[in-house]
């Protein structure tokens, strides 16, 4: 009986280990912690808005209608950081399922 | 080339100069394309001597090669799910090639590649593109459905969806920043603090003594930017593997 309940717990561990069986809890999330968070956010926010901003220059150059894009989407490049932030601090993660 | 004169020279570090002579300059063969290649050859070599021996117990560099397989094999099963175990590869070539890159850029006279933008926006495109195509494939036309959550009123459309579209491109902007910029932080702080040695140290009888200052802070930025190398890495990688988890399961 010993060396079957051996089996059964080696079985176990290898379906586990093979993602067999249902995954387990979460681990090795982003770094925590005030100084992580601050520069992350920080980069997130003017990440957006250099996406935002070259956007709006970009087509403003192409279209020739200089400055309203780029007003535009600079708005929006804001809105976009403030997204990315809003993300950073609740991130929607639903548990594992299509 | 810390000090020229007596003023502060910090940034001719990221200069790029041709290696190997005729050949260097002929194809542009810069210092930064060298140590790419080291990391890879090194890369290769870690995985190989770990591969060929498969001790039953470990040696060294064995273990050094499976730990660093572990960890990342572990990262991407914990954020994408089973299904991510086929973008193991990529995540873990990723990994190795940056985390390479700001290690080699620890050692003296060595070139820090991922110091800089055009290297580390690459990786960032190359990541996004991987990520928006294996999404696409997935999910085929209902990818676009990412950009506007369920259950927005309808008339908010115009502007959630110009958002949500710039943050998602903003995603390879954030990632290749990141990288770049703690790279380049740690490294002219570096020199920096080098330089004061030099300096101070010139002051006649008491130079030696108020040297020792910056000297002690450069060791202690030594030790800190070993952790940077390493922590950049792993949040290049984590930040993949998250990327990945939202293209395969979208929301």
């Amino acid at each position: 009986m010993d060396e079957r309940d051996g089996f059964e717990e080696r079985l176990r561990q290898a379906r586990a280990r093979e993602g067999l069986d249902t995954p387990r809890e979460q681990r090795g999330a982003p770094p925590q912690g005030p100084w992580g968070f601050g520069l992350r956010a920080g980069v997130e926010v003017v990440s957006a808005l250099v996406v935002g901003i070259g956007l709006g220059y970009g087509l403003d150059r192409w279209l020739g209608t200089w400055p309203w894009l780029f007003l535009v989407f600079f708005v929006l490049g804001s809105a976009a950081g403030v997204l990315n932030v809003y993300r950073l601090f609740n991130p929607k993660r639903r548990p594992r399922a299509e | 080339m810390a000090v020229e004169g007596k003023t502060i020279d910090a940034l001719s570090q990221f200069e790029l100069a041709p290696v190997g002579g005729v050949f260097g300059w002929a194809v542009s063969f810069s210092q930064s394309n060298l140590f790419m290649v080291v990391a890879v050859a090194l890369t290769w070599y870690l995985m190989k001597a770990t591969a060929d021996r498969g001790a039953m117990v470990p040696g060294r560099l064995q273990a050094l090669g499976e730990s660093a397989y572990e960890f990342v094999a572990g990262m991407v099963r914990d954020q994408v799910g089973d299904e991510g175990k086929k973008y193991f590869p990529f995540v873990f070539s990723v990994f190795m090639f940056v985390l390479f890159g700001n290690l080699l850029g620890m050692l003296p006279y060595a070139f820090t590649y991922t110091s800089h933008i055009a290297v580390t926006l690459t990786l960032a495109v190359v990541v996004w593109v991987a990520v928006t195509l294996i999404a696409l494939k997935r999910h085929g036309m209902h990818f676009f459905s990412y950009f506007f959550p369920e259950g927005a009123p309808v008339w908010l459309a115009p502007i959630i969806i110009p958002v949500e579209v710039i943050s998602y491109l903003s995603r390879m902007v954030s990632l290749s920043i990141r990288l770049f910029a703690n790279m380049v932080a740690g490294h002219v702080m570096l020199k920096v603090f080098a330089t004061f040695v030099v300096l101070l140290g010139g002051l006649g009888t008491i130079g030696p003594f108020v040297a020792a200052m910056p000297l002690a802070v450069n060791i202690a930025l030594v030790g800190f930017e070993f952790l940077v190398a390493f922590l950049q890495a792993y949040v290049f990688a984590i930040l993949t593997s998250i990327y990945l988890h939202d293209a395969v399961h979208l929301h």
